[in-house]
């Protein structure tokens, strides 16, 4: 649980530390009119950004639990690390190269490139079906040689695991065709702009989630 | 010294700010069932929760009928009576509790109270409360199956919860695990515009530190859920996949009604780790709102600034941070190595310094003030006794040589009614009296009020201050009968007798708070628009109930913070938080006009 205590602390200690900074000293008792904030946001940023930000929070949590699960299983006698397929590397490459698709089609709609941007979107997002497939590909091959989720918790934990990141590539994939429906439909680039951001701000975080188990699979 | 300072006077004209775009439904249907704004689906959670909440009350009182009065009651068999406990448990700390402090009155309060039109993100609001309905459906499904519902104790602690054996070993536990997962994804869905809205959509002058305090409680709760909800996620679908796929996360090799099973190596203690990680948390969840929300409702109702209010904040920000390095104190008896007990003991202890701060200075905030002896104030002080009450025996489990003895005693069940059933329902109750006025434009009957609060107060305390002394006694939990035992007494089970016709009683006294919802609906006492003379922004709207985007025309703005009651040398003795410095009469600001 060392894992899990760890990130919940950072995210604990930013939030309580922003918080504290931000109230430290202030003098709520005495009415002001000079009023500073434009909004009474706390952050210039869109409500939506920050909306991901805190989802992300939430996905990182849910990640460092299993994380936790994972190495606290481990270190039982039964654990037999099965072989990851060659054919991860090869996924990962492509998750990689949709990441770059996707950070493109930002590039191009802050330049305002509706071309650009619509290159990015297809070519991310075709992208990442193949890495999907690929994922599932990978799953028959290990079952093909006989690791199947129950023969070890090893093996449980490899479906688990990846089954869930898929889950959250899948709904990342909801808000894709949402925005790439805006963009052929005709929508002006500053009108996307919002909704690209915030798909390549999580395709790149699913991205480095991926980095992390797929490193902790090879590791173990 | 003045503790109230006016610096410049200036009128502010309203800021040209884009109006947000607020979603107008069409038809009856978007507006009444699948309505997006948040005091709909805010009145929808509280009603649902509340309605499933009933069943687990009528739950308790069947197990306490057993326990009271063993081999009286036909219908109450074994494996009847271990389903009543789970699912008394599970409902009231999950589908009640955290439903309605943060679906139902996060809902409710958060845009009025920080000055928003709505939440932030109302469709996904609206999806939110949709799901946690299907996920009560599914729970309420669950006692139907064969089997019927999971009996394995709301901690649904494997290997028992899924071998046969434990009442609804199979669809059982399936359902009950599923529709905590459709619980999460729903609350998700909620909790995220509950901090989004806290931090981006208050009104202009709203700062931080002007945020009324059950503004702050709300928040820190979801931040805290939102983390730890997460927790309970994986413990479930493991689970899930140890029962259905047969794979061996927490089943450990067990031979079951003389039959190998497939599963070996497991650890059931992950699932405990898992459990409490979300679990522990999980009691802030609900303390934190109830903690917030007390804290208006004796500032408003003594008419005196809350004392401390700087303090109180980073209190619950501090407790929030501290509550996920202090789960294992639920594992003592886990066999756990000693050093860890002792750091989780030091952390309990720990933790009980914020808490203290919070109650010294509700205490300190009655002294002297002006206090008025109403309902939500009746409730607001009962719950400073039952939560002292139900601290100070947290003291004695937090330590590991204290609780060894005591857990799995009634000793535990005390504690954990005192502090996280009684005492955080006495707020629900209190808040409900308080912002009911604000829901329906009429006052619930303050006689009744009266017997209701009595009736729960003083009968919470005949049902639980006899178990901690049962407790003391030995008195296992989760028994079903005792049967002939040489070191119970007979006073105890005639204790056991007396506890369960106080529960009965207290269970009856909710009817009459029932009826005076339902008929003072309709018959209740015109309210007006601020019959509290309260100063946060949800009693300043130009409707009352408030209509939908809140505030009329024109947002409002904040000058002051929520704790403005006899200023010195004010008009009124409360002061709204949009009234300018220096402006208003107390004629003006008894009507609600501020210019």
């Amino acid at each position: 649980m060392g894992i899990s205590v760890g990130i919940m602390f950072l995210i604990m200690a930013v939030v309580a530390g922003w918080l504290l900074k931000q109230t430290m000293s202030t003098t709520p008792w005495i009415a002001r009119t000079t009023i500073v904030e434009g909004h009474g946001g706390s952050f210039s940023q869109a409500k939506a950004k920050i909306g991901l930000w805190v989802f992300l929070a939430v996905v990182t949590s849910l990640f460092a639990l299993f994380i936790s699960a994972y190495t606290t299983r481990m270190e039982l006698g039964d654990w037999r690390p099965l072989p990851e397929p060659t054919l991860l590397w090869f996924n990962t490459a492509i998750l990689v190269l949709s990441s770059i698709a996707l950070q493109w089609a930002r590039h191009s709609v802050e330049k305002e490139e509706i071309g650009g941007v619509k290159i990015g979107l297809a070519a991310g997002g075709g992208l990442t079906i193949s890495f999907m497939v690929g994922q599932l590909v990978a799953w028959q091959q290990l079952g093909d040689l006989g690791y199947h989720p129950s023969t070890n918790p090893a093996n449980g934990f490899f479906y688990l695991i990846t089954g869930l990141h898929g889950l959250h590539m899948l709904g990342g994939l909801v808000a894709w065709c949402r925005t790439s429906f805006k963009v052929w439909r005709g929508s002006e680039a500053a009108e996307v702009r919002l909704s690209v951001e915030l798909c390549t701000a999580y395709w790149h975080f699913l991205l480095v989630v991926w980095f992390v188990l797929f490193g902790l699979m090879l590791s173990t | 010294m003045a503790y109230v300072t006016h610096d410049e006077t200036a009128y502010v004209a309203p800021l040209e700010v884009e109006e947000e775009h607020l979603y107008h439904a069409k038809t009856w249907l978007g507006k009444y069932v699948f309505s997006q704004d948040a005091k709909v689906i805010a009145i929808q959670y509280a009603c649902t929760a509340m309605g499933i909440g009933l069943v687990a009350l009528v739950f308790s009182l069947i197990m306490r009928l057993q326990l009271g009065f063993p081999n009286t009651f036909a219908f109450i068999a074994p494996e009847d009576y271990y389903q009543f406990v789970t699912m008394h448990g599970m409902i009231m700390v999950i589908y009640l509790l955290t439903a309605l402090f943060l679906g139902g009155f996060g809902n409710y309060l958060i845009p009025l109270m920080v000055g928003a039109r709505d939440m932030v993100f109302p469709y996904v609001n609206m999806i939110s409360y949709w799901v946690y309905l299907v996920a009560v459906l599914i729970l309420v499904a669950s006692m139907f199956v064969p089997g019927g519902a999971t009996g394995s104790g709301w901690t649904l602690y494997p290997p028992q919860a899924v071998t046969a054996g434990t009442p609804g070993s199979d669809l059982g536990i399936i359902l009950m695990l599923v529709s905590l997962i459709v619980f999460i994804i729903g609350f998700t869905m909620g909790g995220l515009n509950y901090v989004v809205t806290v931090l981006q959509g208050r009104t202009r002058g709203m700062t931080l530190m002007r945020l009324p305090l059950t503004v702050w409680g709300i928040f820190m709760a979801t931040v805290l859920a939102l983390l730890a909800f997460p927790a309970l996620l994986v413990a479930c679908i493991m689970m899930l996949f140890d029962k259905i796929v047969g794979t061996s996360f927490f089943m450990p090799a067990v031979i079951s009604m003389g039959e190998q099973l497939p599963h070996t190596g497991g650890s059931p203690v992950l699932f405990e780790h898992l459990f409490w990680f979300f679990g522990h948390p999980e009691v802030y969840i609900v303390a934190l709102p109830a903690f917030g929300i007390v804290s208006d409702l004796l500032a408003t109702h003594a008419r005196k600034t809350i004392f401390g209010y700087r303090m109180m904040v980073w209190a619950i920000v501090v407790i929030g941070g501290l509550s996920f390095i202090v789960w294992a104190h639920h594992m003592y008896v886990s066999g756990m190595n000693p050093y860890f007990g002792f750091f989780f003991a030091t952390t309990t202890l720990i933790i009980a310094i914020p808490t203290a701060i919070k109650v010294y200075n509700w205490v300190l905030t009655l002294w002297h003030g002006n206090i008025r002896l109403t309902v939500p104030m009746m409730f607001a002080i009962g719950f400073i006794f039952t939560f002292i009450n139900g601290g100070l025996t947290g003291l004695f489990l937090g330590n590991v040589t204290v609780d060894l003895p005591l857990s799995d005693t009634y000793f535990v069940v005390a504690h954990f009614h005192m502090v996280m059933a009684v005492s955080p329902v006495l707020v629900v109750f209190g808040a409900i009296y308080h912002w009911y006025p604000k829901m329906t434009g009429r006052l619930l009957n303050d006689g009744l009020g009266r017997a209701h609060f009595w009736i729960t107060f003083l009968g919470t305390y005949a049902i639980y201050y006899p178990m901690h002394y049962l407790g003391f006694l030995g008195l296992p939990r989760r028994y079903y009968a005792m049967g002939p035992t040489e070191f119970m007494p007979e006073s105890a089970h005639s204790l056991n007798q007396f506890i369960t016709i106080s529960a009965i009683m207290v269970g009856a006294a909710q009817l009459l708070f029932l009826y005076n919802l339902i008929v003072s609906y309709r018959n209740g006492k015109e309210a007006g628009h601020n019959p509290w003379e309260s100063t946060t922004l949800e009693w300043q709207t130009p409707a009352t109930p408030p209509g939908h985007g809140n505030f009329g025309s024109e947002l409002p703005l904040v000058y002051r913070w929520a704790y403005d009651y006899s200023v010195p040398g004010a008009p009124a003795d409360f002061l709204p938080q949009n009234l300018p410095p220096q402006g208003g009469s107390a004629e003006g600001i008894r009507e609600g006009k501020v210019d």
